[in-house]
């Protein structure tokens, strides 16, 4: 099983990288959208509950862009049946591609928060709510590639998949909306980071946790044939 | 299987047990100290939403059990109850609003956490007919389906227990609920009106399965005496079908 | 009962209201499903009796 995970987890990360796609898509839409949010919200500077918001919104809608597209490639070529003929476990393909949305999701914040800090946020994080901040994300996007892979999976065998896929998974995904955004607001206000309300990434554990193990069990029904 | 049996008698205990909820709630419940008068629609909007996640969650059971079984009656059993609670969960959708509007003036208010975890869920269960629309496959369809009825039935606690923690340290809670602090007289009433609602699900539910059934016994009996292009080609639908086998 | 209506009287029964909407907009959807069961159906016995006649026309033969 860990040696399915790695080839197919091997295999995503070669071909981003050979001819990437989703990545630099996925950061572009980010500091696009933080320009749009500059000219809808009127303002410079964000600080507190709103820098939360908004850096929020747009991790999240990058996440949409990135999972409509995860499963296409191996739906199209051909890629999906040579992984059911062959003798492993099924459930290796969600690990594998929920670590490969993962990173995606890593790399694309490691250009999106520093754009969001420039851009965007009025205070400047010192190194403790960086730190605060990096676990929040982690979590975070632990939850975000569970769900995306399992709605990724569920949508591409549909006729309307680039509409799914957001009309399914942000609903399912407000729990860490509403985690994440109450545990990054502390790091963000005015007056100087405070520390982050530990219930919070409690709730995000759980949700990761949960969700994980759900995947899991039903991941096998949405790739047999 | 057949749904139509005891029908009568359940659709009768059903009108029973809500009207005398519902009379109870009227003329024995004593008025709300705080709200008066417009407290009266918890005895419907309560168990209305109570039943309706019920029934999700009911879904995601009969979901499983097709998943575990292939059985396509687990898939339609699944469909009709997450169909009847969507449209109950619209009713609890209107008739909180009714409430919030006349509690403070505004037709929605963020501030109740089970209104707005209820919205969530609804948005979320409102893709199933699209979901199931798009998958052209009558297995696939059904598959892919009780795949979703289970993430969406695991989803509804927590997203219940996000939603309140995030209200919980910004607004107390307002109206009254089951959790302990419903005077004795309103007891009574509420908890009729909650049996007589289950008991309105359980009544339309069979309804339904009873009206699906006929359908498809009689689609298979119009093949049966007319050949099989007597009977018309099933077009695209979200609805799934059972076969000839009863 | 006081001479005037309590308070928020129209808001309680416009959600009591809607709750009887919806139940009744499923009678009425039954009913025309019972009226098309029933065409069908009877569509269906006179297929049967067309048959069993041409069956004992043959047979007569």
């Amino acid at each position: 099983m860990r040696r399915t995970v790695g080839a197919v987890l091997r295999k995503e990360l070669r071909l981003e990288l050979r001819a990437p796609q989703a990545v630099p898509a996925m950061a572009l839409f980010s500091v696009t959208t933080l320009v749009v949010f500059h000219f809808a919200l009127q303002r410079g500077q964000v600080d507190g509950d709103l820098a939360a918001g908004v850096l929020w919104v747009t991790l999240l809608f990058a996440a949409m862009l990135g999972t409509s597209r995860l499963f296409v490639a191996d739906h199209e070529e051909g890629g999906l049946d040579g992984f059911l003929l062959a003798p492993v476990d099924r459930t290796a393909l969600l690990v594998a591609k929920a670590l490969a949305l993962f990173g995606f999701l890593a790399a694309v914040e490691v250009v999106a928060v520093p754009a969001f800090a420039l851009l965007l946020l009025g205070p400047t994080p010192d190194v403790g709510a960086v730190a605060a901040l990096v676990l929040v994300l982690a979590l975070a996007d632990a939850g975000i590639a569970v769900v995306g892979t399992l709605v990724g999976a569920l949508a591409v065998q549909t006729r309307a998949r680039d509409l799914l896929v957001p009309l399914l998974a942000l609903p399912l995904l407000i729990p860490v909306v509403i985690a994440a955004a109450k545990a990054t607001t502390p790091l963000f206000l005015p007056g100087g980071a405070e520390a982050v309300p530990g219930r919070w990434l409690a709730i995000l554990g759980l949700y990761d946790l949960v969700f994980g193990l759900l995947a899991y069990a039903v991941f096998d029904y949405l790739v047999e044939d | 299987m057949l749904y139509g049996t005891r029908l009568r008698a359940l659709s009768i205990l059903t009108a029973v047990t809500l009207t005398a909820g519902f009379g109870l709630a009227f003329f024995y419940a004593p008025m709300d100290a705080d709200q008066g008068f417009m407290q009266k629609i918890f005895y419907v909007h309560v168990p209305l939403a109570i039943v309706a996640l019920g029934g999700f969650v009911f879904g995601g059971v009969m979901a499983i059990q097709h998943l575990r079984t292939r059985d396509a009656r687990y898939d339609l059993r699944s469909y009709v109850a997450i169909h009847l609670s969507l449209v109950l969960g619209a009713g609890v959708l209107i008739t909180g609003s009714i409430w919030a509007k006349a509690s403070w003036g505004h037709w929605w208010v963020w501030d109740e956490p089970t209104l707005v975890s209820f919205l969530v869920v609804f948005l979320l269960y409102a893709t199933y007919q699209p979901l199931r629309f798009s998958i052209e496959d009558p297995e696939r369809q059904a598959r892919y389906a009780s795949v979703f009825a289970i993430t969406a039935g695991a989803f509804v606690p927590l997203n219940f227990l996000a939603v309140r923690l995030a209200q919980a340290y910004t607004h107390p809670r307002v109206f009254a609920t089951t959790d302990g602090g419903l005077p004795a007289k309103m007891q009574l009433p509420f908890y009729l009106c909650l049996i007589g609602m289950a008991l309105l699900f359980a009544t339309l539910w069979k309804y339904e399965m009873a009206s699906k059934h006929t359908s498809a016994q009689l689609r298979s009996l119009r093949r049966k005496l007319g050949g099989d292009d007597a009977v018309a080609p099933h077009g695209r639908s979200a609805a799934p079908s059972l076969g000839t086998s009863s | 009962m006081t001479d005037t209506l309590p308070d928020n009287t129209g808001y309680v029964a416009a959600a009591y209201l809607v709750f009887f909407a919806l139940v009744l907009i499923y009678v009425v959807i039954m009913s025309s499903k019972l009226a098309r069961f029933e065409r069908e159906l009877s569509e269906l016995n006179e297929l049967a009796d067309r048959q069993v006649r041409e069956r004992e026309t043959v047979g007569a033969r």
